[in-house]
């Protein structure tokens, strides 16, 4: 079913989504891929904070393409979150709610969604000039060093997504398969 | 011997990024349409039709397609009768690549050391493939490829006696792995044959072959339609999220090989399967 909700949220409503929602996300979530959650991790596991306060928080796995003058970004979709399954668990257990990214996430992770009542989704991978429709700001708060790796807070309205491993551990990507699988 | 000027091959390839990453080909446009049309999934559907969407708003507002504008693979069929002046072939060619991402607002995604991993902060180097061919010529295509589908290509080095049927598992089993990481529906470039490097290269180039068009000896254009119907069977779907459409097309290249083996590359592509051609 379609649902809208607004980020951050708390585990009500992280609990009220199901696998197969179509979700439309309104409000502040937050980019990292690749070399940002590597510092992050470095960062916990020296003592040190992270860049910003997790607990509630949605992380969007995204480096855009250079915004072109007057406009908040440029294209913005989603990379694949496998990469991130590595750091992903402690995360979670720091209270982060909900990752959106494309793609498998491991056996680990899910356990982690589980745990901490989170939720996986997915937004259209390669759909990166649509996606920055619902973006209406994007703001470096981190790791400047890094370039389209950097940490963003990023104001969307109506950000399109779909929730593909809930809170109780229900995956989309197998269940839709066996659907349509006609071997 | 034809004289052709270093600077007309770096503006064109710069122009040729910026094309690449802004406008698909129409065949690929008409392969997605249609791929809409078919779709049995409710969600699958609507997820194609967002992709026909999304490359409405690239080409009107250009913005890139997909912010992971590439690695900028080039392929130049270079004419033996023609002669570059004014510089360095491949120099010219990066030179394009740097000012095409950087005017292009493209973003830069190449790191200078596999391991260490500084962005180069221009996207350069290309990876260039040469080629010597008859004319006076120059042929460049450009073809800009992500790395969410690159990372889900697989080379197989099977034994002759695995036959087509091994031939067709590889392929499956690739496509199967990469599910929804490949962001599907995708285009499945095969290169069998030659050697190790030789197959990972034809199946490379495949990619940059029109979706309608199939291999022109018979029993490669079957197996190309039989793997896009099981490739389609499989339920992946748009999105990975279930469905009729897995794949737009199946592009198999052969080359001679050796007694002693059956090299097998499947390159996986997106359904941004970006490349364009012009002839200098």
């Amino acid at each position: 079913m379609d649902r809208h909700i607004t980020a951050p949220y708390n585990d009500q409503v992280a609990k009220e989504l199901r696998s197969g929602d179509y979700v439309y996300i309104t409000g502040t979530i937050y980019t990292a891929r690749d070399a940002a959650h590597k510092r992050m991790y470095e960062a916990l596991e020296e003592g040190r904070g992270l860049p910003f306060d997790i607990k509630n928080n949605v992380i969007y796995y995204m480096g855009p393409s250079p915004a072109r003058e007057g406009r908040p970004i440029g294209s913005a979709g989603p990379t694949t979150a496998s990469r991130m399954d590595k750091y992903a668990p402690s995360l979670l257990d720091l209270g982060l709610k909900g990752m959106i990214g494309k793609g498998k996430r491991t056996e680990e992770v899910r356990q982690a969604i589980i745990r901490n009542e989170a939720v996986y989704f997915a937004a259209v991978g390669g759909a990166g000039a649509l996606l920055s429709k619902s973006i209406i700001s994007s703001e470096i708060i981190a790791y400047d060093d890094l370039g389209t790796e950097a940490i963003r807070k990023l104001q969307v309205k109506d950000f399109p997504v779909i929730v593909v491993i809930d809170s109780k551990g229900n995956n989309l990507y197998e269940t839709a398969i066996k659907e349509y699988k006609e071997e | 011997m034809r004289a052709i000027q270093a600077k007309e091959i770096t503006k064109n390839i710069k122009e040729m990024c910026i094309e690449a990453n802004h406008y698909l080909t129409d065949d690929m446009k008409q392969a997605l349409h249609q791929a809409a049309e078919k779709e049995r999934s409710t969600l699958g559907k609507q997820i194609l039709r967002q992709l026909e969407d999304n490359l409405q708003i690239a080409a009107e507002d250009m913005i890139p397609i997909c912010q992971d504008t590439g690695m900028a693979v080039i392929f130049m069929e270079v004419g033996q009768d023609a002669h570059v002046e004014g510089g360095l072939l491949a120099e010219a060619v990066n030179e394009g690549v740097r000012q095409g991402y950087q005017e292009g607002f493209l973003r830069k995604s190449v790191v200078k050391d596999p391991i260490f991993r500084e962005n180069t902060k221009d996207n350069t180097p290309a990876v260039i493939h040469y080629d010597i061919v008859a004319g006076d010529q120059i042929k460049i295509t450009v073809a800009p490829k992500g790395f969410g589908s690159e990372n889900m290509s697989r080379i197989f080095m099977l034994k002759p006696a695995d036959g087509i049927e091994g031939v067709k598992n590889a392929v499956l089993t690739a496509v199967k792995d990469a599910g929804p990481n490949a962001c599907p529906p995708m285009v499945v470039g095969v290169g069998i044959g030659g050697t190790f490097e030789k197959c990972a290269l034809l199946a490379k180039k495949a990619l940059t072959r029109s979706v309608d068009e199939h291999s022109d000896i018979p029993y490669v254009k079957e197996m190309e339609e039989e793997l896009l119907g099981r490739i389609n069977g499989s339920g992946i779907g748009p999105g990975g999220l279930g469905g009729s459409t897995t794949a737009l097309a199946v592009h198999i290249n052969t080359y001679p090989t050796h007694i002693a083996g059956l090299p097998v590359a499947v390159n996986i592509c997106c359904h941004v399967n970006r490349h364009c051609s012009r002839i200098l």
